[in-house]
């Protein structure tokens, strides 16, 4: 992702096709879409990748949540006919430098969320897949008692809590 | 379950991760992840469990053909999409709604104003301004209403609410938010229902301000 960031790379682009496209086609199918229209989402949501790969920052989120975030948009967008109010992008230094820690401390939550959701049980598991396909209105998620959200927010927290900071520091 | 709370709501930011909170509402939380770096990691928290589920998705094979159209498009030029920044109290999602415009402040009396920025079935969102140390008349609430403060603060029954902070409120609350004093309260909010005014005035005048 960082060279189709950076360097504007095709046959990185192309991997990242390989690896998202037939995921994100099985994820937009999964609500009942026709595999032609779960195509057409499909493509508009790699465009997306290409074209606004100046937004992505690693130190903040995994390619997943950032893809994640896009197919969503896309869907409320063909579904709705609106388009969801997104937050303000961050201002970012163009001069800083990575920073591996930060990066690392990201991809490491992440897995360890990945592992914790692996060891819900089935039905709880199943309650999370539908709330974050877009099958559950806000008073179904908050009728969920079993849903672990508070769980989901400590689990990530660690890494993303040294961020804050920063963003703190950026936007004031 | 409290009827107050000073931040978005866990299940409320599950919900606009995942996209299904109404127009309103979901321009509440965007204001505010782009006024709160508290927020933001909230949000990026749940959009990491989105990453995960997507990551998690059975593969369906897409057509052949498919990704060298896609390469082949990758020269075309962009579509120009308007981006809107922030203007003074103003976040992004704001001016986005406003268009770039300036608020367009229609009074209700008492000093107090507001901006209609969007309507539907689902419910409507609005800037408020209220003067400073100025009561807004006691309401009670069919539904839901979020109430983000973007400059001054207020203060009612449950609290004090400055910059950044959002009122939750429920149909269990009646409350007559106050403005704080100094610089006059600007907010935003949203609702899922029409408003219920006690005083028999604002409840005869309802029809006419949509509140």
């Amino acid at each position: 992702m960082i060279a189709v960031r950076d360097h504007r790379d095709k046959i990185a682009f192309a991997s990242l096709f390989d690896h998202f496209a037939p995921r994100l086609k099985g994820f937009v199918m999964r609500n009942g879409t026709s595999a032609a229209q779960a195509e057409e989402i499909v493509q508009d949501v790699m465009l997306t990748l290409w074209r606004k790969a100046h937004m992505f920052d690693p130190h903040r989120a995994q390619v997943s949540a950032w893809v994640y975030q896009i197919v969503r948009n896309r869907q409320i967008d063909v579904a709705r006919k609106e388009n969801r109010p997104m937050p303000e992008a961050l201002k970012e230094e163009p001069e800083a430098e990575p920073d591996a820690t930060q990066i690392l401390a990201v991809e490491q939550e992440t897995g360890q969320l990945r592992v914790a959701l692996s060891k819900l049980r089935p039905e709880q598991r199943e309650v999370i897949e539908k709330a974050y396909l877009g099958e559950l209105t806000h008073q179904e998620i908050s009728n969920q008692t079993g849903l672990p959200l508070g769980t989901i927010k400590s689990r990530i927290r660690l890494g993303l809590q040294r961020l804050r900071h920063e963003l703190k520091d950026l936007s004031e | 379950m409290p009827a107050i709370t000073h931040h978005i709501p866990d299940p409320m930011m599950a919900a606009y991760a995942s996209g299904t909170l109404p127009h309103a509402f979901s321009l509440v939380v965007a204001t505010q992840v782009s006024m709160s770096s508290e927020a933001r990691v909230t949000l990026q928290a749940h959009e990491a469990v989105g990453g995960i589920v997507l990551e998690d998705s059975s593969s369906v094979a897409v057509s052949d053909g498919m990704k060298s159209n896609l390469l082949s498009m990758l020269d075309d030029s962009m579509p120009e999409e308007p981006v809107y920044a922030r203007n003074g109290v103003y976040p992004a999602p704001v001016m986005e709604v406003l268009k770039g415009r300036e608020p367009r402040w229609k009074p209700l009396g008492m000093g107090v104003k507001q901006d209609i920025l969007a309507e539907d079935e689902f419910g409507s969102v609005r800037l408020l301004y209220i003067p400073p140390e100025q009561a807004v008349p006691d309401h009670g609430h069919n539904g839901l209403e979020l109430t983000l403060v973007l400059q001054g603060s207020f203060s009612d029954e449950t609290g004090r609410f400055g910059v950044g902070d959002v009122e939750v409120a429920d149909e269990t609350l009646e409350h007559t938010p106050i403005a704080g004093a100094g610089e006059p309260c600007i907010c935003l909010a949203a609702t899922d229902a029409r408003l219920k005014f006690n005083a028999f005035m604002p409840r005869l005048l309802q029809p006419i301000f949509r509140i």
